[in-house]
């Protein structure tokens, strides 16, 4: 009698085995799946938007499943995007050569459009009382890569500055933050010292920075905007008085007209060109454009009306390929200026 | 005479005193890292109980804390880890039946067994890239439930082997020359005899496996679970998230109402963990019991 228990249990298990390898069932409907959903993944700068629009998407349209959206930072994002694994591709930047060769090689066609503008903001800590504004040329000491192991204190950056460690944190090397932010201060993407506290997550940097009073970090400007009492913004000085002279402050006023340089950019999804032609990927990028309430409500600044509609312009007319002719992130360039320049 | 006496007695009296420091010391051991459990079950609950409701149980992801649910991180859970048990269980304990019971001691054997000790010990995160090469790219599951249990299976599969051998091993000689004593088959002394015996130790083995499978995160996302998925999986082949996944984005955003989210999440997670285990515990005495 005593194996009847046994004799119990493992058919239990042999049938869940058959049960769930097998099936050729559930094969069959997983192949009609990938249609209907629509799949996103990139930037985490631009999944708070990617996720709100998803969010009220599968609340309008409750019959269909709603898209997902994943964090791989916007290079991981373009590397899935050219394998053809998702649809649409969140980035914080302009898509670069090596992508769009990757891209290329596997015949996957996309159409870029912008979505909104994002600031990178430098918080230091709010009982810091010392900088009240900092310099690109002083971002660019502070950051450069023959800066690792060498400027250590404040008074390094500035003589005024105490003479007291300096820590920073930002970016993950894989985020397009980085990317952009090093472009824009060290004057060559990707390069900058390496001993920083670094996160792909920006919330971790929120933590450090809201936690050190010796800390310097940047950051999007929409977790600054969400995290005010912890943080304290740093003006930012260009040196180049034909955008705003003096320090310039980072709000949607001051990025949106293009004030606040070097440090505002825009954003951006690529829909790729074969899931561009499913109506439910069409309903859903419009509500990019239309849905612009939701882009201000976490935190981005919505760009001009007359961008919007030459975005959707861009996406009716299935117009391929990037208007960032050698690809990389291009600082202080206004969408008007590249989306005009595009004609 | 007395002075040796004296030393004597006094070389008794460090013994006992010894003999009663141990236990006491091990006490307090023991008591330190309840504490330290205990400590984090009140302080998650502290902070989460508040949220726990109906509406977060059934209630999907959302950008607005207040609406946010955990129903497509649990039933992801509960999906993955009964896809990783099925696959998983079924190998392990056969592995563990043919290396134990059939395969002759030599040279191969012991390469094996080494090989299958140092799997058991790989980081998560090492196993989460050979899902993604293989299960996600090669053999083209997606980033499936399927693909994420295939993943963890692999993960566990070493260390209920491991346990399974111990299993079998610890059942007395003599049921076996019992066995083959009445003309029994190996096969028949296997199913018949060993098998039911050693079933509580199996299944022990697997609860502590499965119990380490289902707080994984690294290899999942490295096979890329998802961080915004608004419906439970429905498929072996359907995107997924999990609860780790689900409480390590509300952890990590800055607004204080999902650090709740988070706590509530957490208290969640171990109740699905502590409904597993004491299932399980449950299934082994009644095993036991039946058997002897």
């Amino acid at each position: 009698m005593r194996h009847s228990l046994l004799h119990a249990a493992l058919p239990v298990l042999l049938t869940l085995t058959v049960a769930c390898g097998g099936g050729t069932p559930a094969q069959q409907e997983g192949e009609a799946a990938p249609e209907a959903l629509i799949t996103l993944d990139g930037s985490s700068t631009v999944f708070p938007i990617a996720e709100a629009v998803a969010e009220e998407y599968g609340k309008a349209n409750p019959d269909v499943r709603t898209p997902t959206v994943g964090i791989s930072g916007t290079g991981g994002g373009f590397q899935k995007f050219c394998r053809g694994e998702t649809d649409i591709s969140n980035a914080s930047r302009p898509i670069r050569p090596a992508e769009i060769e990757a891209c290329k090689t596997a015949g996957i066609e996309y159409i870029e459009v912008p979505i909104a503008y994002d600031g990178l903001a430098i918080v230091v800590n709010p009982k810091n009382t010392w900088a009240t504004t900092i310099t690109v040329a002083e971002l660019r000491t502070l950051w450069a890569p023959e800066a690792q192991g060498k400027v250590m204190r404040w008074n390094q950056v500035r003589a005024s500055w105490p003479n007291r460690d300096i820590r920073l944190f930002g970016a993950g090397v894989d985020s397009g933050t980085y990317d952009y932010f090093t472009e824009a201060t060290v004057g060559k993407e990707g390069a900058s010292r390496g001993d920083f506290t670094s996160s792909e997550d920006d919330n971790v940097i929120v933590q450090g920075v809201s936690s050190d009073e010796l800390a310097l970090g940047f950051l999007p400007l929409a977790y600054v905007e969400q995290n005010r009492e912890r943080l304290k913004l740093v003006p930012v000085e260009d040196g180049k008085p034909d955008n705003g002279a003096g320090p310039i402050t980072p709000t949607a006023e001051t990025v949106r007209n293009g004030t606040y340089q070097p440090l505002s950019r825009p954003l951006f999804v690529y829909i790729s060109r074969k899931a561009a032609d499913r109506p439910e990927v069409q309903t859903f990028v419009e509500m990019f454009f239309s849905r612009t309430d939701l882009t201000q409500e976490v935190g981005y600044i919505e760009l001009t009306p007359q961008i919007y509609d030459l975005a959707r312009k861009h996406f009716a007319d299935r117009k391929t390929g990037t208007a960032f002719g050698e690809g990389g992130s291009k600082v202080g360039m206004t969408l008007e200026a590249l989306l005009a320049r595009e004609k | 005479m007395i002075e040796a006496t004296l030393a004597r007695s006094a070389a008794t009296a460090r013994r006992r005193l010894l003999d009663i420091c141990f236990p006491v010391l091990a006490l307090g051991i023991l008591c330190a890292a309840l504490a330290a459990l205990g400590a984090l079950i009140a302080d998650v609950w502290g902070d989460g109980a508040s949220r726990l409701s109906w509406d977060f149980m059934t209630g999907f992801p959302s950008r607005r804390a207040a609406d946010a649910g955990i129903w497509h991180a649990l039933t992801g859970s509960v999906f993955i880890i009964l896809l990783t048990g099925a696959l998983a269980v079924p190998i392990g304990v056969a592995t563990a039946i043919y290396l134990e019971e059939y395969a002759r001691r030599g040279l191969w054997s012991k390469i094996i067994e080494i090989n299958i000790t140092n799997l058991a010990a790989v980081p998560s995160i090492i196993y989460g890239l050979l899902g993604l090469g293989l299960f996600v790219r090669a053999l083209a599951m997606g980033r499936s439930v399927l693909a994420g249990a295939s993943t963890l299976a692999l993960l566990v599969l070493p260390v209920i082997i491991l346990s399974t051998r111990e299993a079998l091993r610890a059942v007395p000689g003599s049921i076996r020359e019992g066995s083959y004593a009445l003309g029994a088959t190996k096969w028949q002394t296997v199913w018949y005899q060993v098998l039911p015996v050693a079933l509580p130790g199996i299944l022990t083995g697997t609860i502590l496996a499965l119990s380490r499978a289902i707080g994984e995160t690294a290899p999942l996302i490295t096979i890329g679970a998802l961080t915004f998925v608004a419906f439970a999986p429905d498929g072996i082949w359907s995107p997924f998230t999990v609860l780790p996944i689900q409480i390590f984005n509300w952890v990590s955003r800055p607004q204080q109402e999902f650090q709740v989210n988070a706590a509530a999440g957490i208290i969640v997670l171990l109740v699905l963990l502590l409904t597993m285990n004491a299932t399980a515990i449950w299934l082994r005495d009644r095993f036991q019991k039946k058997l002897t």
